[in-house]
Order: C-alpha cells, then sequence, then structure tokens
C-alpha cells in the first residue's frame, strides 16, 4: 500500500478517535446541563426576566441585577443549590421585591434577560400568590387580612370577598388572588403572619390551570373564548368567519 | 548537562537551588511578575468585591465595578463582557442587547492587544490555583500519570460552542469553574470550592498544568485571540546558552521551541500566557517582553530579514 494512504488513514482513525472522544464527553456534559437547567422549576427571578427557557439562555450570570437591587432582595445562585446556578433569583419569605418604579435591577441587565420592554413595574409577572386556604387566618374566620393591606396592588391584585359567617352577625373576609394583576413581588409572602407563610409566590406554570378552549361559560358568552390564559396569552385562535369552538351544538339546529 | 535527562523533579529542584544561589535582591526582582499578576487577579476582584458589598462609589451612585468576569460595568458606563460567554449565548439563539455586545467587543479588542492569554495568567482567578498546584508539584515526588495532548482544549472548546447550539444553554458558562470561583468569591459560593478541588488535586498529582493547559475551553478560546497580540516574548538568540530553565517554569513549555524561536525571534503561539516566569528567570536575560512591531528593529535576526514579511510566521 502507498505510504500517502497509510498517512490518511492514520489521520481518518486520529479524526474517529477525536470525534468519539468529543461525541461522549459532549454526551455527558449535556446531561447535566439539562439536569442543572431542568431540576429547579421554583426559582423566582428579577422583573422582567424571559420565560424561563429563554432566560436560561440570556442570563451571563454577571450578577449586576443583584449589585442594583437597593433592597438586597436579589441573589446570585451558587453552584450544588436549590436555583439553577449563578442565576438570580429571590426568596420572598426572607426579602420580597418591593416593586422600584425605575426598575434598577432590569435596566442593569447586559444581555436582555431582564426584558428591557418592562415598563411598568406593575406589570411584571414574577409569579403568582397562591393562598393555602387551610391555614389562611381569614379563611379560618379570623380578621387578619394582612396580606390584603401590604399588596402594592391592593384591590387589584388582592381583593377581599365577605362572607356571612352562620348565625354570627360577623362576616368572614376572604383574600382572593387575581393572577391577571398580581406581580409576584412577594410582600404579601413576607407579610403573613403564620408560622409557614399560608400565602406564597409560586412560578405561573406550576400553579396555574388552564381550561379548554371548547368550554362555554353561558353568562359571560358575549365573550368569544371563555378564559384568556394568562400571562402571554396567544390571540384567540378563532379566524375571522369561523365561530370559536364549541359554539357550535348545544345553540344549534332547530329543537 | 551532558548526561541524559535525570528524573524529572531532580532537575526541577536543581534549578530552584541555582535560583536560591542567586542574591536577594536579585530573586526579589526575579519574583516581579508572580508579584504583579497576583496583585492584579486578586486587585480585580477585590474591586468586584467591595463594588457588591462595601458599596464602592466612584461618586454619588455611580458604581465602581458592578457584575462580575462574565460582564460587568466601569464607572457606571463603560460596559465589558466576556466574548466567550456572548458567543455561546448569541448561538443559543438569543439575541443579546447592545450594551453586552459592545462590552465583549472592548474586551476582546483589549486582549487581542495585550496577548489573548494574558487573561488567564494575570486576571483569571484559578490561576492562582493551578500556579499554587504546579508550584507544589515540582517539589513533590509526584510521577507522571499519563500524557495528554495540549490541543483537547480545542475540541472541548468546540463542543462547547457546538452544545450551546444544541442545549439551548451557553454550556460552558452553566459548569465553568472560573465562573463558579469568581462570581463565588462575589455573589456566594455554594459548592462551587469544590470545583477548585478538584482542579487543584487534578493539577497536583493527576496531569502537570491539567486543567489551564490542557482542558479550559476560555484558555482555548484566549489562546486563538491572542495570535495577534502586541505584547510578546522577545527572543535573544545570541545570548541564549540552550539552558532550558525557561522551559522549566513555563506552563505552556512548547512556546518555548527554541528552534523556533531563533527563527522568529519571539513567542509567536498564541498559548503563551504572558506570565512572565521566563522572563525573570532566565540567567541569561535572553527572553523579555517586547512590541511586537519592534522586536525585530531591535534585534535584528538575519534569517528574519532575509525571509519576506509574509512568510515570516510559518
Amino acid at each position: 500500500m502507498p505510504v500517502k494512504n497509510i498517512a490518511r488513514r492514520d489521520f481518518l482513525v486520529k479524526a474517529a478517535q477525536a470525534t468519539a472522544v468529543a461525541t461522549c464527553g459532549g454526551l455527558l456534559w449535556d446531561y447535566l446541563l439539562r439536569q442543572e437547567v431542568r431540576a429547579h422549576p421554583y426559582a423566582l427571578r428579577p422583573p422582567g426576566a424571559l420565560a424561563e427557557g429563554d432566560f436560561h439562555a440570556a442570563c451571563i450570570k454577571c450578577g449586576q441585577c443583584v449589585n442594583a437591587c437597593p433592597f438586597d432582595t436579589l441573589k446570585l445562585a451558587g453552584a450544588g443549590g436549590d436555583m439553577p446556578i449563578g442565576t438570580p433569583y429571590f426568596t420572598p419569605r426572607e426579602i420580597p421585591c418591593y416593586l422600584c418604579p425605575d426598575i434598577p435591577c432590569m435596566k442593569a441587565c447586559p444581555t436582555g434577560a431582564l426584558s428591557p420592554k418592562l415598563d411598568d413595574v406593575n406589570q411584571s409577572r414574577m409569579g403568582l400568590a397562591v393562598i393555602d386556604l387551610e391555614n389562611c387566618l381569614s379563611w379560618k374566620g379570623l380578621r387578619c387580612e394582612i396580606c390584603h393591606r401590604e399588596c402594592p396592588l391592593k384591590g387589584r391584585a388582592i381583593v377581599l370577598e365577605t362572607h356571612p359567617r352562620g348565625i354570627s352577625k360577623h362576616a368572614m373576609f376572604f383574600p382572593i388572588v387575581n393572577s391577571d394583576a398580581c406581580t409576584g413581588c412577594g410582600i404579601c409572602e413576607k407579610a403573613c403572619p403564620t408560622t409557614e407563610a399560608a400565602i406564597r409566590i409560586l412560578p405561573h406554570n406550576l400553579v396555574q390551570g388552564k381550561i379548554g378552549e371548547h368550554y362555554r361559560l353561558g353568562w359571560i358568552e358575549k365573550n368569544e373564548i371563555t378564559q384568556e390564559f394568562k400571562p402571554g396569552a396567544p390571540e384567540a385562535p378563532v379566524k375571522p368567519g369561523k365561530k370559536a369552538p364549541g359554539m357550535d351544538y348545544l345553540n344549534e339546529g332547530d329543537l | 548537562m551532558s548526561t541524559a535527562p535525570q528524573h524529572p523533579r531532580l532537575d526541577a529542584l536543581a534549578s530552584i537551588e541555582k535560583l536560591h544561589a542567586r542574591s536577594w535582591p536579585a530573586r526579589i526582582i526575579s519574583w516581579r511578575y508572580v508579584v504583579l499578576r497576583r496583585a492584579t487577579q486578586f486587585g480585580i476582584l477585590l474591586l468586584f468585591f467591595g463594588t457588591a458589598h462595601w458599596g464602592w462609589e466612584v461618586s454619588k451612585d455611580v458604581a465602581l465595578l458592578t457584575g462580575n468576569l462574565s460582564a460587568s460595568e466601569f464607572l457606571g458606563w463603560i460596559p465589558m463582557a466576556d466574548p466567550f460567554a456572548v458567543l455561546q449565548i448569541f448561538l443559543t439563539g438569543h439575541m443579546l442587547q447592545t450594551e453586552s455586545l459592545i462590552g465583549a467587543a472592548l474586551v476582546l479588542g483589549f486582549y487581542a492587544l495585550v496577548g489573548g492569554r494574558v487573561f488567564c495568567g494575570w486576571v483569571c482567578p484559578v490561576n492562582a490555583v493551578t500556579d499554587l498546584a504546579g508550584w507544589m508539584r515540582q517539589r513533590l515526588p509526584i510521577s507522571t500519570l499519563f500524557a495528554l495532548n495540549r490541543n483537547i482544549r480545542y475540541f472541548v472548546l468546540a463542543t462547547a460552542l457546538i452544545l450551546s447550539v444544541i442545549s439551548g444553554v451557553a454550556a460552558f458558562e452553566w459548569v465553568s469553574p472560573v465562573g463558579m470561583t469568581h462570581r463565588g468569591i462575589i455573589f456566594g459560593m455554594g459548592m462551587g470550592f469544590l470545583a477548585l478541588i478538584a482542579i487543584f488535586l487534578f493539577d497536583l498529582l493527576i496531569l502537570k498544568n491539567g486543567w489551564c493547559g490542557h482542558l479550559c475551553p476560555l484558555g482555548a478560546f484566549w489562546s486563538l485571540v491572542g495570535k495577534t497580540a502586541l505584547i510578546r516574548v522577545r527572543f535573544d538568540k545570541d545570548s541564549c546558552t540552550h539552558c532550558g530553565e525557561c522551559a522549566k517554569v513555563c506552563p505552556e513549555p512548547q512556546v518555548l521551541n527554541l528552534k523556533k524561536l531563533e527563527q522568529t525571534g519571539y513567542v509567536v503561539p498564541g498559548e503563551c500566557s504572558n506570565c512572565g516566569r521566563c522572563t525573570a528567570l532566565c540567567p541569561e536575560g535572553s527572553l523579555n517582553f517586547d512590541l511586537r512591531p519592534l522586536i525585530h528593529r531591535h534585534h535584528p535576526a538575519p534569517e528574519v530579514r532575509a525571509t519576506p514579511i509574509e512568510n515570516r510566521n510559518t
């Protein structure tokens, strides 16, 4: 066999070996990445953070948002902890987000992981307040309502509903969270007087359901679509001239 | 030195003996680059730390140096960003904001001038740990386990870039011991010190200069950038006695190939981190920092003058 071919064969074998090493190492590396990224779904991000997958891609882990936060709310996750490594998060029960009107954390972000499209901090959606009805003092019938009074969007994000209580003349005051106004700042969670907070902030995708588009609520039938899914709801998937799904069977034909 | 090479450790110890035989002022002067490098490494860390924890400001509400080595802002208006991190984020499909792109360009331009791996030798905090491991290894009877091709790092670099595309996150930034260390010191370490311990043990007991000289993709990135650097180590072949002391202290000894040095007159490969060990140590003073455009004017080598400029580096 000519020498040239031996050299070429050597080169091909070397190339194959290098590819094998890179592939084995790469697969292991990829596995580690996916573990790290997906294993921790509970992180609460600063105002304006992109959706979690995009945020993981965009965050450069520089901590400038942490530097900018005047309340020391934001922390940068260390390695091997409960939060994805190097990314900013906050724990409302310790220090909530106080919703600075000038949003310094977002302005400090160099990559756009905290989107500059957010111009009103009250439009941020860091998470959603969820009430544990069984352990909420107000839902037990005591007069508390601290979360309602502390809420920076009082009357919009948390509203009070009064309910008569049996034969007593004192009503019950139930706090109710509205997902379309709640920013997830966590001031309610911080203020909750129970030993473990009975109202706490969780990422939307962990707590928010979605009813099918085919459900019709007859009493608000003038709405084409029953429920707008928030946040970031897509437009109603009904093409002009076409009926909304679920509108066409019970009310059609001559019964 | 006519006999066959002895045990490398004895060789190293002999070199250390030679160093210790020098007069104290000469020894202290020979430490100048180590002292300077530690000063910049810890000084930069201190600027970040002071801004984050003690609120260091240059004037009211203008922070001194926020962020960390991944991205930062100096004096409230100069953005800086790690171009390798920015490149990875770009490859995930995220369109970065102008601020980080400008920052990456500034940092890239700076290191393209002063030497890419100046980052490794003068800024990166992991370097202090690997230098310690290397320093100890020279003095301990640790035999070589295996050799690894130093070009592995370029495969790691390529893998990091490909994985960034596939996995949708900046692949190296999520596992980087450099990031863990630097970020950890400023913002809280978590378990990040384990990575440092692993690197220390790897360098000390398993592979000499294992992390910085063989594996680190960030070092590989800066090696590629450093090919255009202006500040280089100049070689004076007339005074060189081929004693080989420089290659013994160099963490990348392959860049001190004397045959190539005689042709080129300076250290060409980008893997050189301008750490200055060789210049401080050379008994004859044959190695010195210089600006590349001036190197041939200072020491015109006949071979170089005879070769056309465009072929000089081959």
